[in-house]
């Protein structure tokens, strides 16, 4: 019978916070909000994670990181549950994920709560507000495609959802 | 496999799956790069709906099925998606109104179901209707843009009216299943009906006063579409059973 090593909640997040979306690799999948909770069953961790979008296609690649992750620090019994309700939206993303969206070139997502009128989407390049939207539907589900009005640049934006 | 709530969801995931397939043909085809890649995009959400579905519907019948068996292994007459999901691209303009049609009935129906007693439609449509308020709001723009454009578009957007609005009424008259679980589909003809004339109003199109409306797909009779459709999403699964990537 092998079990797994003595751990905490925090140290499971910590290894979590190491696996990266594979979409976006700057941004890990606690950044994005994807891990919803984290408890241990007689020590054996249990991660429920919720879907970005319906159809995202790297949900399976994500479950897939976590198991490879939690294996490499020792644990063999490892419950990763997909759940839908309540449904996923960019205000869990953390303060530090969208600080590091912005540097990587994509806008990030503004608060859900805001009117689609009074929304600014800002240039990641040169940060002028000045830009228009070329496409609902970018490169992912989750990204509108804009462009700078000032600087030009197209850029993908995070949309709010 | 045959009570009421079975049917039902297998109903919803077919509905989506189907026109998952149909909006995937243009992957490739859309006729600017932005296009193709939101309606490929549209496609992707659906296909993650029907998944959804087929995952709670596999999970309740239990013995072997599972969202693959349900969607590769049904044959024709057991699918219960409505008829106006399987009809064809034809044009862009018939793509866009089909998926305008049905986002307007998507929008409508999940905006009910998410209150549903069952918890898992609720959740499923709950994290879908955001989506949907997309594909609705794209194609209802597209809508306007070609009823109110050129000649060209104006006459191939009556076209694809003449085309699919027969295939509309049978969305709001419940099937036996429907009787029984979900959202009744009467109850929200009126303003699926409100919403349309207002929009296609505004797109400079009118629409038929009184029709012959085709039904029969919910309960599995289906248009000659759909076989072709089977065929081409169901040969690998068919000709090398459980082959898996
Ligand atoms: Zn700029």
């Amino acid at each position: 019978m092998v079990s797994n090593p003595t751990i905490t909640e925090s140290q499971i997040w910590d290894i979590l916070a190491s696996v990266c979306d594979p979409e976006i690799p700057v941004l890990s999948i606690v950044d994005m909000g994807i891990v919803r909770k984290v408890y241990l069953e007689e020590n054996n961790p249990v991660i429920i994670i919720t879907p970005t979008y319906t159809g995202c296609p790297a949900m399976d690649m994500i479950t897939m990181q976590i198991r490879m992750a939690l294996l490499e620090h020792g644990f063999t019994q490892i419950t990763i549950r997909s759940e839908l309700a309540p449904a996923w939206t960019t205000d869990w993303m953390t303060e530090e994920g969208k600080r590091k969206l912005q540097e990587y070139g994509i806008a990030p997502p503004n608060p859900s709560t805001t009117p689609l009128s009074e929304q600014i989407i800002q240039c990641p390049q040169c940060r002028s507000n000045n830009t228009k939207l070329l496409s609902e539907f970018g490169s992912t589900a989750c990204k509108a495609l804009y462009q700078c009005q000032d600087c030009k640049e197209p850029f993908d934006y995070f949309k709010c959802h | 496999m045959n009570d009421p709530l079975n049917k039902y969801i297998l109903h919803l995931a077919d509905n989506a799956l189907i026109l998952a397939q149909r909006n995937g043909e243009w992957c490739g085809h859309g006729p600017i790069l932005e296009q193709d890649i939101a309606i490929t995009n549209i496609s992707l959400d659906l296909l993650g709906q029907a998944r959804n579905f087929y995952q709670y519907a596999a999970s309740l019948q239990g013995n072997d099925a599972t969202e693959d068996s349900l969607a590769y292994l049904r044959i024709e007459n057991e699918y219960r998606n409505g008829l106006l999901v399987e009809q064809p691209n034809i044009d862009w303009a018939q793509t866009i109104l089909r998926q305008y049609f049905f986002s307007t009935y998507q929008y409508l129906l999940y905006e009910k179901l998410q209150a549903a007693d069952d918890a898992q439609l609720a959740a499923i449509a709950a994290k879908a209707l955001k989506e949907v308020s997309y594909h609705l709001r794209w194609s209802r723009e597209w809508v306007i843009r070609l009823g109110d454009g050129t000649a060209e578009s104006h006459r191939r957007m009556i076209q694809a009216v003449d085309a699919l609005w027969r295939y509309t009424g049978e969305l709001f008259i419940p099937a036996d299943y429907e009787n029984q679980v979900g959202v009744d589909v009467s109850l929200i003809k009126d303003a699926w009906t409100e919403q349309v004339n207002v929009v296609m109003a505004e797109a400079g199109i009118s629409l038929p006063e009184k029709t012959y409306m085709q039904t029969g797909g919910k309960q599995g009779i289906h248009t000659e579409h759909l076989g072709y459709i089977l065929a081409e999403l169901q040969y690998v699964q068919r000709a090398y059973p459980n082959s898996s990537w």
